[in-house]
């Protein structure tokens, strides 16, 4: 290992580890304390977890195979639209939940579009709600992270390596198993467990398209012992079960995956002239065509759907345009902070802490904050400070995911020459690993303020008394029957969180 | 053997997997010498070890009498260039050398000067504000050895920088190697697969065979005279 | 002389500033929104009680109900406002709330006489669909119709708690049977009121669980009469919403006047034309014309608040049983 990444490394992940261990433990021993302990969990709370297991590998398998040749042909192919296509396709994960079903149900909803084509050819109906319309939701919000991670893992392949494939001319069946291969091997399981991971915490998703209570996930069943039992023993021992899942997943990714330095390139452009031709020119093609129709139709709905809508917004949108704002941008900032700190000591145990919010729910931890704050002070003045702390633990695992493998091949591929001149603590910061890392750093902080700028969370728990951001009003639009100027507030939505994450992902600069 | 001015390995054992390499030997200040053998036989360990990316199992490294073994890399009397890898490829030649003088990449005039200067020596003027990739091969070679000119380290390190590069290319980088030596009086210890190389500037031969870095040896009165070891590398059996 | 008034005025107000009580009212998100009854019930007592009202809105009235479960004796709070019956029993098991004198002449189809809480508005749960079609008349009909339903899930909204206590109440032990029968007409379960009334209006469902009062919303607002609550034969079930006080206020006189102003007439003018619900007292000139155009059922049910709270268990158990195939 490098010696110039030593103790200062260290020192920034132990405390980002302690800090974010800290955050998780918390709020579950509050939790735990205020219940007098766990309860076990009953024949209806192992069907929840039957079927949140069933439902989050179905999408986690089907998102990754699905990314795989979406991946490819995005990495060996070069056309006009090819970075627009990328940011586009990103969208569906940065969406607030509510609003990306709504998004599906117009083109797979029962008068949707697919409906109505599938009408005038005399076939369907199509019924969505289901556990594969579940499914559909959670590939449609994950396929893009799939993708994404799995670029990045076809761009850290030295071009020089496709070039000497090139140059001996070894048939695309060669070049998967030699240098395609191992790549996936390496980046898979980590999206797998990701995505498997988002899934598990799903809750909206499964209760609106599942189409009754056999799709019932953990985290309903938590949110019910909660809000509808006040059951806090019961919720407590829910959680810890989806924690054990998550870990679980955690563990087997990281066991699974290698970590290795395949090699520094010159950053030169990359070229690719070893694509191949013929047929698997058009299958490359038809994937991107599918999958951009895929990601971007609900896309077109929504805003096809948010334009009349935008003249009925209330005058407080402003307001809560700066609040979301405040809160994604402040997200972003301390959510790649405390990633870089994870990433700094290259070391498994710092990865798998960053991953550990996953498991928990953002009601989970927000009442756990609740009940810390609750003597101290009233929760509902620290409102925003919390949803900003949850929305910072919820972004931490993605971002964590993109920094760290590229912070580590900063230093594999550089660190000894950074060795050789000295370079240490903030000048190696500054002159080896940010340079490096700028593409993966843009797009964290992209995803960290998009994600927290859609989050409703925990706002709803503690309430609010005037400062109101936009998730909030949507919803109350909603529940005041507006649901026009609703749909308006959600086009405002999906262009802030989709902005900002360009924006980001722009300063990166790097492709991808 | 009396403490010396130079660079002293003192007994040391280095270990890699089940790979051990032995060196006991001294060099003079300005020594010029070449670290020949077969391949894979720990060439490139033993400049490493004396760099900083191997810790010695035993033994000891001085320079200049002073123990150099415990210090980080850019800690120690060295320059070092790597077979490849020896500029950062997102910085400019200017930020390049910047971190050979000042490793938190601070640049006043007077670093300014000496960036301009050194480039200008190796035959790169004006070209301070490219990037790495926006050079050739042999330029990228140039620009390694003025990050070493700017280091101004009394220790110089070659793991074979030059070998991607053609033999007219190269024999011209190890003449401005010789030239660079020559003036800045620095010691040299070069990685080299080539006794042509070696004849051509080192005046010393340091022979590394079967686990062992043998005691420098003058170059003429070895090639002269190869013992087993290095006649069997050269192949003129 | 003119002024010394005007300076006296000025001092003597930013003493009243100073020392202005607060009063904290705790109530569901929609009820404090720009469009709900909150803005101007706010203004109208603060108007008169010479104090500063400040309203917390949490998500829906189960969110609430914990909300001042987790804050326990610590609560801010001293107005609850937006629990309902279904919640009631749950509510008075804290032992959080303190008994209440505000009362009024009610106008509610039952009567009412609690020692805790005040009702201050409420409405009937029906299923709500286009004009103009035929429509089924009882939960039977229904079942055997093949018309699509969105529904709540009483696990985690308010009206989805209503619909089972209200097959519950129209069925007793036959309701497992009704159960089975509406599940294949539920096309899916939403966590919550809005997904499922956002659902329907986008035409995924023929009829959705809300409220009877809901097309008064779509006549008066948009001028819309194209949705209609269906009737049923076997009555509506009813959803009471009530206020409290919290035993641990530091302001009571001023909780239990803003109780009393709730069920006045200035706020229960408020309450129809925001909350979309009846008042719990009918103001002089009547409802607004919108509400004279829905159904009012012949019959109304509730189940008593202890009765509810013990059939809840049981009640969940069937509708789990039925649609979880």
């Amino acid at each position: 290992m490098a010696r110039g990444a030593g103790a200062l490394s260290r020192g920034a992940g132990i405390a980002g580890a302690a800090l974010a261990l800290a955050m998780l433990a918390l709020p579950l021993a509050a939790i735990l304390r205020a219940a007098g302990g766990g309860v076990r969990p009953g024949p209806a709370d192992l069907s929840a977890l039957w079927f949140t297991l069933e439902q989050a590998s179905l999408s986690a398998v089907l998102s990754v195979a699905l990314a795989v040749p979406v991946a490819r042909a995005l990495a060996r192919r070069r056309f006009a639209g090819r970075r627009l296509f990328i940011t586009l396709t990103g969208a569906p994960f940065l969406l607030p939940v509510a609003v990306a079903v709504m998004g599906l149900l117009a083109v797979f909803g029962a008068r949707g579009w697919l409906n109505a084509a599938a009408g005038t050819l005399g076939l369907g109906p199509w019924r969505i709600y289901g556990l594969h319309g579940v499914v559909l939701a959670h590939v449609f919000f994950n396929l893009p992270l799939a993708v994404r991670i799995l670029l990045q893992g076809w761009q850290a392949i030295p071009a020089e390596r496709f070039r000497l494939a090139a140059t001996l001319g070894l048939p695309p069946g060669q070049v998967f198993r030699l240098l395609e291969w191992p790549m996936l091997r390496q980046a898979v399981p980590g999206a797998l467990a990701a995505i498997f991971a988002i899934c598990l915490g799903s809750f909206s998703v499964a209760l609106i398209l599942g189409g009754g209570p056999a799709a019932t996930t953990l985290e309903l069943a938590i949110y019910q012992a909660f809000l509808f039992d006040f059951d806090l023993g019961r919720a407590a021992v829910l959680a810890l079960m989806q924690a054990g899942l998550v870990a679980g997943a955690a563990a087997l990714s990281l066991w699974l995956t290698r970590m290795d330095g395949s090699g520094s390139g010159l950053d030169r452009a990359g070229q690719r002239r070893d694509a191949p031709g013929g047929w698997r020119r058009g299958a490359d093609a038809l994937w991107l065509v599918l999958a951009g129709l895929f990601v971007v139709l609900p896309l077109v709905a929504l805003v096809l759907k948010g334009l009349p809508g935008l003249v009925d917004l209330p005058a407080r949108t402003w307001p809560a345009v700066g609040n979301s704002l405040l809160v994604s941008l402040g997200c972003a900032a301390l959510t790649v902070t405390l990633a870089g700190a994870l990433s700094a000591p290259m070391a498994r145990w710092a990865e798998g802490v960053g991953l550990m919010p996953l498991a928990l729910s953002s009601l989970v931890l927000g009442t756990g904050i609740f009940l810390i704050l609750n003597p101290v002070m009233p929760p509902a003045r620290a409102a925003l400070p919390v949803t900003l702390l949850v929305n910072v633990l919820m972004a931490l695992p993605f971002c964590l995911r993109v920094l760290a493998p590229a912070w580590a091949r900063a230093e594999v591929d550089h660190g000894r020459l950074a060795d050789q001149l000295g370079l240490r603590g903030l000048a190696r910061l500054r002159w080896l690993i940010l340079p490096r890392i700028r593409g993966p750093l843009g797009f964290a902080a992209g995803i960290a303020a998009a994600l927290s700028m859609g989050d409703l969370g925990v706002i709803t728990l503690f309430g609010t008394e005037d400062r109101e951001t936009l998730p909030l009003l949507m919803y109350r639009l909603m529940g005041a029957y507006r649901t026009e100027a609703a749909w308006g507030a959600a086009l405002v939505l999906l262009g802030l969180s989709f902005g900002i994450f360009w924006i980001f992902d722009r300063m990166g600069g790097r492709d991808a | 053997m009396p403490e010396q001015d130079g660079l002293h390995l003192k007994r040391v054992e280095l270990m890699q997997g089940d790979f051990r390499l032995s060196a006991d030997f001294a060099l003079g200040a300005g020594a010029r010498v070449a670290v020949l053998g077969p391949s894979g036989a720990g060439k490139s360990t033993l400049l490493g070890a004396i760099a900083g990316f191997l810790d010695p199992v035993a033994g000891q490294i001085l320079w200049d009498g002073a123990r150099i073994d415990r210090l980080a890399p850019g800690a120690r009397p060295v320059a070092m260039l790597f077979q490849d890898g020896n500029l950062f490829p997102h910085l400019n030649l200017m930020r390049n050398l910047a971190l050979g003088i000042s490793s938190r990449g601070r640049v006043d005039a007077a670093a300014r000067a000496r960036i301009e200067r050194a480039l200008e020596r190796v035959g790169l003027d004006g070209m301070a504000q490219r990037r790495p990739a926006e050079l050739s091969g042999g330029q990228q070679s140039r620009a390694a050895l003025a990050r070493v000119l700017v280091q101004a380290r009394p220790l110089m390190l070659l793991d074979e920088p030059f070998a991607a590069l053609g033999p007219a290319l190269r024999a011209e980088m190890l003449a401005l190697v010789a030239e660079l030596q020559a003036e800045t009086g620095a010691t040299l210890l070069m990685v080299s697969h080539d006794p042509k190389d070696a004849e051509r500037i080192a005046d010393q031969i340091v022979l590394v065979d079967e686990g062992r870095a043998a005691p420098p040896a003058p170059t003429a009165a070895l090639l002269a005279d190869p013992p087993p070891g290095l006649r069997r590398y050269l192949g003129d059996g | 002389m003119k002024h010394l008034a005007l300076a006296t005025g000025c001092l003597l107000a930013t003493q009243a500033v100073a020392e202005t009580p607060v009063l904290n009212v705790y109530t569901y998100e929609s009820f404090t929104s720009e469009w709900g009854p909150g803005p101007q019930i706010e203004a109208g007592f603060e108007a008169q009680c010479g104090c500063d009202v400040v309203f917390t809105g949490v998500g829906d009235g189960a969110a609430l109900l914990s909300r001042v479960r987790l804050e326990g004796a610590r609560s801010e709070a001293d107005v609850v406002v937006g629990l309902d019956t279904a919640l009631m029993a749950r509510a008075r098991e804290t032992g959080l709330f303190a008994p209440t004198e505000a009362s009024a002449g009610y106008d509610l189809p039952i009567a009412w006489e609690d020692p805790d809480f005040v009702p201050f508005d409420w409405g009937y749960f029906a299923f709500v669909g286009e004009a103009g079609a035929e429509h089924p008349t009882s939960f039977e009909a229904l079942a055997d119709s093949d018309l699509s339903i969105v529904i709540q899930d009483p696990r985690s909204s308010t009206p989805g708690l209503g619909l089972l206590m209200w097959v519950k109440a129209a069925y007793g032990d036959r309701a497992s049977e009704i159960w089975d029968g509406l599940a294949d007409n539920i096309l899916t379960v939403t966590p919550g009121w809005s997904e499922a009334y956002g659902l329907f209006l986008d035409g995924e469902a023929d009829l959705v669980l809300s409220y009877t009062t809901s097309p008064a919303y779509h006549i008066i607002a948009e001028g819309d009469d194209s949705k209609v609550a269906l009737p049923f034969d076997e009555g509506h079930y009813m959803q009471v919403e009530i206020a409290g006080r919290l035993a641990a206020s530091d302001q009571p006189e001023l909780a239990e006047q803003f109780l009393q102003y709730l069920l006045g007439a200035e706020a229960q003018g408020v309450l129809p034309e925001t909350n979309w619900m009846y008042p719990a007292v009918l103001p002089e000139g009547g409802l607004a014309e919108g509400f004279q155009q829905i159904v009012t059922p012949d019959k109304a049910l509730l189940l008593e608040a202890g009765e509810a709270e013990a059939l809840r268990e049981e009640a969940l158990a069937e509708w789990r049983a039925a649609l979880a195939r």
